[in-house]
């Protein structure tokens, strides 16, 4: 039983972090969603590893990853505007 | 639009080989020797109940040494493409209104907690999930909340890269103290093992891992620090 | 349960590297980065996975004699936990080149840094 809510929320999980991947890719957004949905990419992965019975690469996902690496895009976005074509 | 032909084209050439790799995959059902090796000894010799702590601080510690020198080297490297050509920070570059009372009052209350949450994930690191490199992390977003709420406020470069260098020193140190007193480089047997599960057993490795900790998080703050103080252009 | 996160991997290794492939703004190309490596790391983890069985911590619920028995592969584990550390300060040095680059050429269009182009 539990065994089937894993694997559903392993397969939503999958689908979902696909989706946004393809947004954060594709030229058409603008750039702070890109790097939002890139975070989003992150956290979800951080979830993923959490049912993969990986607890310590969930934290450490969860905080570096998904976390600095967001703000490090941030940081540089609110450095370069205007040089940002879109 | 030949260029994008040629990507469409290694694109497809690599999901074959995916494709074939996850087809090709069979699940273990056993663990495999050195796994079973670690799962059965790490608790009994070197007194970790987190068997990934155990691993990455003693059984491959010098990969750990290893990993945090290419990080002290990102974090020198991104300060030296930073600073070229800044020009001396004299006077204001930029007018930014006051921080309001909310936000600082907010800030005074969050960042001992944020700060206190970091130490306490990498002193248990050997119990529980987490250790050097998430509170480390931990302590950089500390840092970063502050900088977030005060833009103007300049940290101490010196007092930073002195957090950075003594933690690294002593994470050789007490490497190379396991090499005179006990089995080997990063042997954490220098202290008594104590029993699995208290704060104060498995050796040197909390104090090994808290030293870690500081000194990603000091690594991670200083990647901050120069990426805020770059100026408008 | 592990050949689904598996998938997923390796289909975001294959979005990662079409986005940085194809797209001409540098914060762009450094986003599909990341994502591969997510998708790297994703893959490696589902490896180690074992069905039915824990994360590698002993407590009550796994006592130390049964341990071989009852936890997945840690390797992997510690093996993804040195990859992200590395994977963020690598994403940082790009970033900061990046930001070189526009300061000194004013764009962030890789089309327009012609140097070495041959």
């Amino acid at each position: 039983m539990s065994e089937n809510i894993t694997l559903a929320l392993s397969l939503l999980l999958a689908l979902t972090m696909i989706v946004a991947a393809v947004m954060a890719v594709r030229g058409k957004r603008s750039l702070p969603i890109a790097i939002l949905a890139a975070g989003l990419v992150s956290l979800l992965t951080s979830v993923q590893f959490l049912l993969l019975a990986a607890p310590d690469v969930a934290m450490t996902e969860a905080a570096i990853g998904s976390g600095l690496t967001t703000f490090l895009f941030f940081f540089v976005l609110s450095r370069v505007r205007g040089g940002v074509d879109d | 639009m030949i260029r994008r032909a040629f990507v469409l084209l290694l694109l497809l050439a690599l999901g074959a080989i995916f494709l074939d790799l996850l087809l090709g995959f069979v699940p273990a059902t056993e663990l495999n020797e050195t796994a079973r090796y670690y799962a059965e000894r790490s608790a009994a010799d070197l007194g970790t109940a987190n068997i990934t702590t155990a691993i990455i601080v003693t059984y491959r510690g010098l990969d750990t040494l290893g990993e945090v020198t290419v990080l002290f080297l990102t974090a020198a490297i991104v300060g030296l493409v930073l600073s070229w050509g800044r020009r001396s920070a004299e006077g204001p570059q930029r007018q930014l209104l006051p921080t309001g009372e909310l936000l600082t009052t907010g800030k005074n209350l969050l960042v001992p907690l944020i700060l206190l949450l970091g130490v306490y994930v990498f002193v248990n690191g050997h119990l529980t999930p987490g250790g050097g490199f998430q509170g480390g992390a931990i302590l950089a977003s500390g840092i970063l909340l502050m900088l977030l709420t005060d833009p103007m406020k300049r940290f101490s470069h010196g007092m930073i890269s002195a957090v950075e260098s003594f933690s690294g020193l002593v994470f050789v140190g007490l490497g190379l103290l396991g090499v005179a007193l006990a089995g080997g480089f990063l042997d954490n047997r220098l202290l008594p093992i104590g029993t699995v599960g208290e704060l104060f057993s498995a050796g040197v490795i909390p104090i090994i891992y808290s030293f870690i900790g500081l000194k990603v998080g000091a690594e991670f703050s200083s990647m901050l620090v120069n990426l805020s103080e770059t100026e408008d252009s | 349960m592990a050949q689904i996160a598996m998938a997923t991997g390796f289909i975001l290794i294959l979005i990662g590297l079409y986005g940085a492939l194809t797209n001409r703004n540098l914060l762009r190309m450094i986003i599909g980065f990341t994502i591969a490596h997510s998708g790297v790391n994703l893959v490696l983890v589902a490896v180690g996975y074992l069905s039915g069985r824990t994360a590698p911590i002993l407590d009550s619920a796994v006592p130390m004699a049964e341990a071989a028995e009852r936890i997945i592969d840690p390797l992997p584990q510690a093996l993804v936990l040195t990859a992200i550390v590395i994977g963020v300060g690598v994403t940082a040095l790009m970033l900061a080149y990046a930001y070189r680059i526009y300061v000194t050429k004013g764009t962030l269009d890789i089309g327009k840094c012609r140097e070495l182009k041959w």
